[in-house]
């Protein structure tokens, strides 16, 4: 029989295992600036600015075409489109997402019957649980084209086809997509914390002749806002990071919507940085190609990051709530 | 003799709210149905379209490259493929998941060290999926890793294998294995641990006989909750598998090549047969993707039946 371990032994060799974690995201952060670490470099904070000349994808595609000699590799990039795309999408989804992850959290924890109450948490695990990519198949074979050929007008296309053609992938599709996708997980949240507010509180209310309704919008939701602030940024990293489902509907070209083209503008395509990385995921091989790509890849990281340390900023003023999540 | 309750109303009613309350109580329902209606016509839809174009021998037939739809095969190879990294990602994850927890709640010093792998867990579940695979790529091509994966002429590491991807699979379920333990290990009282100590027992043998026993229903949650995540995941397939319609073997002892070879996966397959990938065959697309919805719905029942049996520690 081994002996069995002294709790020193075990504790520094379960400690070390949990290390590991600090380790992959030092390395994660490490490999990717330095593979991104050039096409910031030669662009300097042009990068973050509209194309020069051209789209972002004909600057794209130069890249791609680079000459072979390390000296003459083409870096010129302005990832405006890109990143616009991103805020769209993003933004927009947690927005809109937001207020119906609010009111049907509401709704579950305090108005639904007993019955249908029941009914939706499998609802939502459901909603939650779908695969992006089924989503995005659903996007792509019912939602596309139905906008293509029933919302978007012969005058529509006209109007903005000297720029660009619409299809029906489009900004509205994505965004529709991407807030079924992100409100189950705010949903989730939102609803545990909301069940969780001190009953006396609420009963408080209730006694001194407060509706049900102003009682939950008043003393529950403000009560539950730390659980709002990390279901909103939960959601807003899964917006951020979503790839496959935004490459499949979003139109997979690098264009900036204009909102002065009015309701048009949200027909119009648009491709987001995640969907943009694995749309070019061939080209990887190629140096300068791949080297813009990894700068992608950390812009979004250090999205990811500061993210989580806005949420944690934000929710620093409301612990003395005592209701900590 | 008590006196009884008066008796309430039956159904409130909402008459005396202002009409700007009542209007934000029909939201509430509005939104509630929403999601009901959604998740329904989700499910119609998917099983319609599934059991449309779903053949019994699609399950058992290699995919072969046709653009001839009766002869493109089914989706055998990608159903392996799932299976394999599932079971590699959730091989990886399981016990580096297990033991952090186990580290986060029963260890913990020095205390501003498990706060930082706290928040470390919380930014690994935050990180995109496409961040994970790209980062895999360039880890996975140093020479360090060449044994991963295959090796091209003039020493260039491919980096993409089984192996590779379900490496950086695990990091993908690792989140839900951490918190499920946790989760657990916080909830066994006390007492529990105190009558174990009592007992002679070591801290050690606490937590191997008493802790994880007891823990089992919270860490077997967390990992059918990550196997679903896995299973879901498409960008590290694309990328860090090589999405290749069949499975690639690299020359090794049998097991061993299929492992460091590349592949696809379901989500894989759904993708490259949508009208975003090449292969542009919806039909295969809606039959795989009804399976691949059946096999995370399951993970998503199991892992609810689980959680429902947490044994219950009320002397």
């Amino acid at each position: 029989m081994r002996a069995p371990w002294s709790d020193d032994r075990a504790e520094r060799t379960l400690g070390a295992v949990a290390c590991l974690v600090l380790l992959i995201i030092l390395g994660m952060v490490a490999f990717v600036f330095a593979k991104a670490w050039p096409s910031f470099s030669h662009n300097g904070l042009s990068w973050f600015g509209p194309p020069a000349k051209g789209t972002v994808d004909d600057q794209l595609g130069n890249i791609f075409n680079s000459p072979a000699d390390p000296k003459h590799y083409v870096y010129e990039l302005g990832a405006w489109p890109l990143i616009y795309g991103t805020l769209l999408t993003t933004v927009g989804a947690v927005a809109v997402g937001l207020v119906i992850s609010v009111l049907a959290s509401i709704f579950i924890v305090e108005f639904a019957p007993p019955r249908v109450a029941r009914v939706m948490q499998p609802v939502v695990r459901l909603l939650a649980a779908v695969p992006s990519v089924v989503y995005g198949l659903i996007g792509i074979l019912v939602f596309v084209p139905f906008v293509g050929n029933h919302v978007t007008t012969q005058r529509e296309k006209q109007s903005v086809l000297y720029v660009v053609q619409l299809t029906g992938s489009s900004l509205i599709v994505a965004l529709l997509i991407l807030t079924v996708m992100i409100v189950p997980i705010m949903v989730a949240i939102m609803s545990d914390a909301l069940r969780a507010t001190p009953r006396g509180w609420t009963e408080g209310s209730a006694a001194l002749g407060v509706n049900r309704w102003r009682t939950v919008w008043t003393i529950s939701v403000r009560a539950a806002r730390p659980a709002l602030i990390a279901a909103t940024v939960l959601a807003t990293a899964r917006a951020l990071g979503e790839a496959i489902m935004l490459s499949m509907v979003s139109g997979s070209q690098g264009f900036a919507p204009n909102p002065l083209d009015g309701l048009t503008f949200f027909l119009e395509p648009t491709r987001p940085l995640a969907a943009t990385i694995v749309d070019n995921a061939e080209g990887l091989s190629v140096k300068p190609f791949g080297q813009t790509i990894y700068a992608f890849a950390a812009v979004l990281l250090v999205s990811t990051f500061l993210l989580s340390l806005a949420g944690w900023a934000a929710k620093q003023p409301l612990k003395r709530y005592g209701m900590g999540v | 003799m008590a006196v009884a309750a008066p008796r309430r109303a039956a159904v409130e009613t909402t008459a005396s709210w202002r009409p700007l309350d009542r209007f934000a109580l029909w939201l509430c329902w509005g939104a509630g149905l929403l999601l009901c209606l959604i998740a329904v016509a989700i499910v119609v839809f998917m099983g319609y379209k599934g059991l449309q174009y779903l053949q019994p021998d699609l399950l058992w037939t290699r995919p072969q490259s046709s653009a001839d739809q009766s002869k493109s095969g089914g989706f055998l190879d990608p159903l392996i493929g799932t299976v394999l990294l599932t079971f590699i990602g959730t091989a990886i994850a399981l016990p580096l998941g297990v033991v952090t927890a186990i580290w986060l709640v029963e260890f913990g010093r020095p205390a501003p060290l498990a706060r930082a792998v706290e928040s470390g867990i919380e930014v690994i579940a935050g990180t995109p999926d496409i961040v994970l695979a790209i980062f895999g790529l360039v880890l996975f091509q140093q020479k360090l890793f060449a044994f991963l994966s295959f090796t091209a002429q003039g020493d260039a590491v491919f980096g993409r294998s089984f192996l590779t991807a379900g490496a950086m699979m695990a990091l993908v379920a690792l989140p839900f294995i951490v918190g499920g333990t946790r989760e657990a290990l916080l909830s066994v009282p006390r007492h529990m641990r105190e009558a174990s100590y009592a007992l002679g027992k070591t801290k050690a043998a606490t937590i191997r006989r008493v802790l994880l026993p007891a823990a089992r229903p919270g860490i077997a949650t967390g990992t059918v909750l990550g196997m679903g995540r896995i299973v879901g995941d498409t960008a590290i397939v694309v990328i860090l598998l090589g999405a290749t319609l069949q499975l690639q073997r690299v020359d090794g002892p049998r097991v061993v090549g299929d492992l460091r070879g590349t592949g696809s996966t379901l989500t894989s397959y759904v993708y490259n047969n949508s009208p975003a990938g090449e292969g542009n065959a919806f039909e295969k697309a809606y039959a795989a993707a009804f399976v691949l919805l059946l096999v995370v719905i399951g993970l998503n029942l199991v892992a609810g039946r689980l959680g429902r049996g947490k044994t219950r520690w009320t002397i």
